[in-house]
């Protein structure tokens, strides 16, 4: 596998997205990794702003050309942005994916989950363990 | 599960840090910079794939052009040497059992290039309907294949050559001695756009690759994985075994009908083509470009007026066009251009509408 970006400064999920912490707000995207074994994104659905989410549950779908993948709330809470610009703009995910490619701001809704977030180095280990297994 | 197996360019996609996926029993490279750079660099300048994979039978001896005659759908009277056709296995019932491009390089020998995934089954089928005095050889290991394709295609191969490629016309071949290797040289192709298909020894592809993308560099000619000649064959909507073609339909539902000599006849599954089309076939395939954002992928619901009619068969974005394009099956009544049509998406209904295909031909946007 190649070498993939992850700032030092995020937070990570098992399911290859990342999370900025702000106070009780998160703004949320997919890694670098992820976006590297999507390939081209030409289609990112998002959710409406004020809808809830469970922790794990699918907000939204991101697909390449080649694959169609779900994305999962980090945590429980409320989305209170969107990118919007995604939907003119899909590769925005694979040219900046830490950047212009962020998804959704969550209101969160118990502080006590980001602690379930993954470091860096706990997320590369996941996505080492998963490579390892091909 | 077996091993997956590794085709002889294995180690130059390892190295060039090729996203390598399972494919019909072969580890491939589906993409190398990115599917939509490999598909637009086919279409502006040239691409190198590994296909490797796909399979040689050949037949030779004196029963080798009567084995032919039963084993493939396509005309077979004034099929000259050199030249190569399109055609189908097809079984007694007139399904598909592979879609091959068929080689005369002798009098009395022939060779069948065939799918990947259907290398053993095809062999099988071959091998019990040879014509007495036909020697079979299933040369597929044996064999490289690599595909050449894009408008620069004919200059880079030229320039490599002891001769003049480019003046192969369609559907003909010849050897070449290229880079100081013998190639079988095939102006054929999977995409839609120009180019050459080359045989050769297994063992001479990775110099034969090698010096390709080298003499192409300045060209823009990039190696190009099966990611991009999914998309690159989808806009030229040309069928995908397992997908439009299978075991069940018939040639004529997927609108090959100029590649089945019914004239002719004599060939396994002719009767049952014949009696197929006089009793109206219940669907066919159409191409369709979605309205809306999204992709229609494999097996997606079609619908016409809120009743489900068919399924997609191939979807993808198409980047000549910049819309997503797919091919399925409706009810022949349906099968008409313009046809508004909603793709189900995830239990959402996309709009859409069939058109004309190829949606890309000789290159170009036909459709919009």
């Amino acid at each position: 596998m190649g070498d993939y970006e992850l700032p030092a400064t995020l937070r990570f999920t098992a399911n290859d997205e990342w999370v900025r912490v702000a106070g009780s707000r998160i703004t949320v995207g997919i890694t670098d990794f992820a976006q590297q074994q999507l390939g081209d994104v030409v289609f990112v659905e998002l959710p409406e702003t004020g809808k809830s989410f469970d922790k794990g549950e699918p907000f939204g779908v991101i697909e390449s050309v080649k694959a169609v993948a779900d994305l999962y709330a980090p945590v429980a809470g409320e989305i209170v942005e969107v990118n919007t610009d995604l939907s003119e703009r899909p590769e925005a995910v694979n040219e900046d994916c830490y950047g212009d490619g962020w998804m959704i701001v969550i209101a969160v809704a118990d502080a006590a989950e980001l602690e379930s977030l993954l470091g860096p180095d706990e997320y590369s280990a996941s996505v080492a363990a998963r490579e390892s297994d091909h | 599960m077996d091993a997956l197996r590794r085709t002889p360019l294995h180690a130059r996609h390892a190295e060039a840090g090729a996203r390598l996926v399972p494919f019909a029993g072969f580890e491939m490279p589906v993409q190398y910079s990115g599917i939509v750079a490999e598909h637009r660099a086919v279409r502006s300048a040239a691409g190198l794939f590994d296909v490797s994979h796909m399979g040689q039978l050949h037949l030779s001896g004196s029963g080798a052009a009567a084995s032919l005659d039963r084993l493939v759908t396509c005309r077979t009277s004034r099929f000259a040497l050199g030249q190569v056709r399109y055609g189908l296995l097809c079984n007694e019932e007139g399904g598909v059992v592979d879609d091959v491009t068929v080689y005369r390089s002798g009098d009395q020998s022939f060779f069948l290039c065939v799918n990947a995934a259907n290398i053993e089954k095809d062999a099988d089928w071959v091998r019990r309907h040879l014509a007495p005095g036909t020697d079979f050889e299933n040369r597929s290991d044996a064999t490289a294949l690599l595909a050449l394709q894009g408008p620069a295609s004919a200059a880079l191969l030229g320039s490599l050559s002891d001769a003049h490629p480019g003046e192969l016309g369609r559907f003909r071949f010849a050897e070449f001695l290229v880079a100081g290797q013998q190639v079988l040289v095939s102006r054929t192709g999977y995409t839609g756009s120009d180019g050459f298909e080359l045989y050769l020894p297994a063992a001479g592809a990775p110099s034969l690759w090698d010096v390709l993308l080298d003499a192409g560099e300045t060209l823009g000619v990039v190696a190009v994985g099966l990611g991009a000649r999914d998309t690159l064959r989808l806009e030229a909507a040309l069928p995908l075994y397992g997908h439009e073609l299978d075991d069940a339909g018939s040639p004529l539902e997927a609108g090959l009908g100029r590649f089945v000599d019914l004239d002719r006849g004599g060939f396994v599954g002719a009767e049952a083509i014949v009696r197929r089309r006089d009793a109206g076939h219940d669907r066919q395939l159409v191409g369709f470009v979605l309205d809306e954002r999204g992709v229609a992928r494999a097996d997606y619901p079609i619908f016409h007026e809120g009743s489900e009619i068919g399924r997609v068969t191939s979807g993808a974005p198409s980047p000549s066009l910049g819309k997503s394009i797919g091919l399925g099956y409706v009810p022949p009544a349906f099968a008409t251009l313009d046809t508004p049509l909603t793709i189900e998406i995830r239990g959402r209904q996309i709009a859409a509408h069939i058109v004309k295909t190829p949606f890309v031909s000789k290159g170009s946007a036909n459709v919009g």
